[in-house]
């Protein structure tokens, strides 16, 4: 499998960040950045990233199950994720993930067909103090309200 | 030693040691389920919870080393609650199918609940119920049971060197993954269904076959290689259900591979010979037991030239009778066994120095390892595991010198590749870096022999540092079978043998003009064409094996699980073999050459397996062991001979078969197991 000459860069740049003998311990990073640059993290590039870091794909399935911002099918083009976790619940997070499903016409973990917009419910993304708070792709948007959700799904078409 | 009070008791630790081990020195049990002995520490399953003065909250006894002046209560009030709690939410989703799992009655979940647990749980949630999976036609995994302690995954990466088994997914879709998708790739050992506590990796050969409190065990060893891994055999109305060894008997620990875990299913095979059989007009039919040893004896009576060929898994009760009676009644040195590995030149060639015999527990202690020739994790399971044990432990040097890649490259200090006959000028190339190590164990496998082995023991006499050596052989009683002398040069103990010495197997497959040849429990016929039209062929065999579908008369013989005895591992350690069952109509090699004997007039002496044995401990070098050793199922090594040794055999005649983890010579056929497992060994290093 081949990555973009920037990927490699960035993949040889992070391997100079561990120990030798524990080179293991940048899958984690790895997985992210060729997870954009792929569109999902697919069988080719568990088996990829193994065999460059010296362990069992099987070991590498364990941590993608493990991190729900590792995903093994391709997201939508903004994947957008409402907390729905308790300081976001109390300040109206369900309501924004119900609004969601309504105008994106999907639920938890799917993908519009025209693969535009996909959505998921998550845990806490750390973002209490601002709550309701959503996550589009990277950007944190904070002190969400319905009218301001409708406002950034409208800003992505 | 730290001082530390457990439960107001006092106790002493060396440090380092961990508080569920201290506890453990004092009697004190500190339950867990996920700490396992050996294994890589994974604080997984909180169970171990106990109070520990100035410390802020309850700590996990199986990763807190001792402390002096450390002041630990296990049964506080807080830790009893931590447990039940702990119990409580392990139920949460472990379906109670009890009455109907493999592991009811022997499970350490079943267990703990009873002794610490709560009646009552107070979730009320639909518990997940996943399907149940089949990995390989041994092992299936039932999700729901699994309480996620990891220990079949470390035993399977750190324990096997394999790394099949994993944990996938988050939460409550944690689950137990297998290497390949939806089926493993391993070494099919079982391992992690021995050491899983609860009944969420169940066993193919055994699920469903009995409850475990209606089995009867019988301590024995496995029949397969020459490693001499002790096998509990599980044993229901006179069938055999399973083997393990989860009482770690034996030097084997709870080791075992795919073999002495389940290929004791040959012993029930459908073809076993139950009666014996004689040709009548050309074919062979079945005749009574009476008829067929007046037949024998007939000939055996008649004289003529006569050769006999052991087995490499007879007793050495039966090994040594078969010779005693060969050379004292027959009045022949025509005898011989398949030779897989030249311990007869390696004794010889330690006369008069200061290197020993190596044993099991030296794969596990010695400092630096040295593997020449052999593919030691197919073929030498249980000495692979205590090499990779020592590894792991002890951080023991591993040498390697093998023709292609081996499980062992992985942990080696330094491996070399050869060609089958020079290996000597890569072990040459190691020379500095073995030079330096405080102590040597030598394994070497049949690509070093005759010359080679002298070789060998200079180039490690050279190093000055002190060596041991294991010649590796093939089966369960190879070393016993040239122990008790099977060799038309060799007598018993390696003495020359009286006259002159006599025809070797392939001798006898090739000469025209042998009159008798009698065959027990070997399958000479499978690699050799035995060229006299006339001989009288006898065979004792479980199975129609090539040998026998050519014999005269065929009688049916009991298998390693059928007798007493001993038999010799690999390293020379005498263990006892155990009756566990028995297949109607069969007799042991011992009782079919005492009936041959009684039925000529020749007193054998009395043939029973512990009178021969005190015969042997008398008669044979390096047999005068002490019998409570081997008597309580321990294993006692045999002193190496110490002398020149007179053969005059030539070195090309030893062959190993070099079976895999799923072959087994002859017996490979009959082993269903065996042949249900898909792998190809040589792609379980990848």
């Amino acid at each position: 499998m081949t990555f973009s000459p920037g990927l490699e860069a960035r993949f040889a740049d992070l391997l100079t960040h561990y120990p030798e003998g524990r080179h293991r311990g940048a899958l984690i990073p790895m997985l992210m950045y060729a997870q954009d640059e792929v569109g999902a993290v697919t069988p080719d590039l568990m088996a990829e990233l193994a065999a460059r870091l010296g362990i069992s794909v099987l070991q590498v399935d364990e941590v993608v199950g493990y991190y729900s911002m590792l995903h093994k099918k391709p997201q939508g083009k903004y994947h957008v994720q409402i907390c729905t976790n308790v300081a976001c619940m109390l300040l109206g997070g369900a309501e924004l993930y119900e609004q969601a499903c309504t105008r994106l016409g999907v639920g938890h973990k799917q993908t519009q067909a025209s693969g535009r917009f996909s959505l998921e419910e998550v845990e806490c993304i750390g973002a209490c103090s601002w709550a309701p708070a959503i996550q589009v792709n990277y950007d944190f948007h904070h002190d969400v309200t319905p009218a301001k959700l409708d406002e950034i799904l409208e800003g992505l078409q | 030693m730290v001082k530390l009070t457990i439960n107001e008791i006092a106790v002493e630790a060396p440090p380092g040691m961990l508080l569920i081990d201290a506890a453990k020195l004092a009697g004190i049990e500190i339950p867990a389920f996920c700490y396992y002995e050996g294994m890589a520490l994974q604080a997984a399953c909180r169970m171990c919870l106990v109070e520990i003065e100035k410390a802020p909250k309850l700590m996990a006894a199986c990763v807190v080393p001792v402390a002096e002046g450390m002041v630990v209560r296990t049964e506080a009030p807080a830790v009893v609650k931590a447990r039940k709690t702990t119990l409580e939410f392990l139920l949460t989703n472990h379906p109670l199918d009890c009455p109907v799992c493999d592991k009811g009655g022997e499970c350490e979940l079943q267990d703990m609940v009873f002794k610490y647990g709560v009646g009552e749980s107070r979730y009320t949630e639909e518990k997940v119920h996943v399907p149940e999976k089949q990995w390989s036609p041994v092992v299936f995994y039932d999700g729901p049971r699994c309480i996620l302690c990891y220990r079949c995954v470390r035993v399977c990466g750190e324990g096997m060197g394999v790394g099949a088994l994993g944990v996938v997914n988050r939460g409550i879709n944690s689950e137990i993954a297998p290497s390949h998708g939806d089926h493993l790739e391993c070494d099919e050992c079982g391992a992690c269904i021995d050491i899983c506590p609860v009944g969420a990796l169940t066993s193919g050969a055994y699920r469903y076959k009995t409850r475990p409190w209606e089995m009867e065990h019988t301590g024995t060893i496995c029949t397969h290689c020459s490693n001499g891994c002790k096998t509990t055999l599980g044993v229901r109305t006179n069938e055999i259900v399973r083997g393990n060894n989860r009482d770690r008997s034996g030097i084997n620990g709870e080791f075992l591979c795919v073999k002495g875990r389940y290929a004791f299913d040959f012993n029930h095979h459908t073809e076993r010979l139950q009666t014996p059989l004689m040709r009548v007009n050309g074919k062979l039919e079945e005749v009574s037991w009476s008829r067929a040893l007046q037949a024998v004896v007939e000939k055996f009576k008649a004289g003529g030239k006569a050769g006999v060929i052991g087995s490499t898994r007879i007793s050495n009760e039966e090994a040594y009778l078969l010779q005693k009676f060969a050379r004292t009644t027959l009045h022949t040195n025509n005898i011989d066994h398949h030779r897989s590995g030249d311990v007869v030149t390696l004794l010889d060639s330690l006369s008069g120095k200061s290197a020993t015999l190596g044993t099991a527990d030296d794969c596990y202690n010695a400092k630096a390892v040295l593997i020449i020739g052999a593919d030691l994790s197919q073929q030498q399971p249980f000495l692979a595991n205590q090499i990779r044990a020592n590894y792991r432990h002890h951080n023991a040097a591993v040498y390697v010198a093998t023709t292609g890649v081996v499980r062992e490259d992985k942990i080696a200090k330094s491996s070399v590749r050869n060609t089958e006959t020079d290996w000597l000028t890569g072990l040459h190339s190691m020379r500095e870096k073995l030079a330096t190590e405080p102590e040597l164990l030598v394994l070497f496998g049949d690509a070093v022999k005759g010359e080679g082995v002298r070789n060998l023991v200079a180039f490690t006499e050279s190093l000055g540092i002190p060596v041991k050596y294991i010649c590796l052989v093939d089966y369960a009683n190879s070393r016993g079978a040239m122990d008790m002398g099977l060799l038309p040069d060799l007598g018993p103990g390696y003495h020359a043998a009286e006259g002159t010495p006599g025809l070797t197997l392939p001798e006898m497959m090739a000469a025209t003009d042998m009159d008798l040849l009698w065959v027990v429990g070997a399958n000479p016929l499978k690699r050799h064409k035995f060229a006299s039209e006339k001989a009288f062929v006898v065979v004792h065999d479980m199975f129609l094996t090539e040998t026998a579908q050519r014999a005269d008369v065929v009688l049916p013989a009991a298998s390693a699980y059928e007798k007493n005895g001993t038999v010799t591992n690999v390293c020379g350690q005498v263990q006892r073999l155990k009756k566990a069952v028995e297949t109607v109509g069969s007799k042991t090699d011992l009782t079919i050459i005492g009936l041959i004997a009684r039925a000529m007039g020749v007193n054998l002496g009395k043939v029973d397996a512990d009178a021969v044995f005190a015969e042997i401990q008398k008669t044979v070098r390096g047999y005068n062991v002490p019998l409570p050793v081997i008597v309580t199922g321990g294993a006692a090594q045999t002193m190496p001979v110490n002398g020149r040794v007179p053969s005059t055999v030539l070195p090309e005649l030893i062959q190993s078969s070099r079976d895999t983890l799923f072959t087994t010579g002859s017996l490979t056929k009959y082993s269903k197991i065996l042949n249900d497992v898909m792998e190809a060994p040589g792609g379980l290093y990848r």
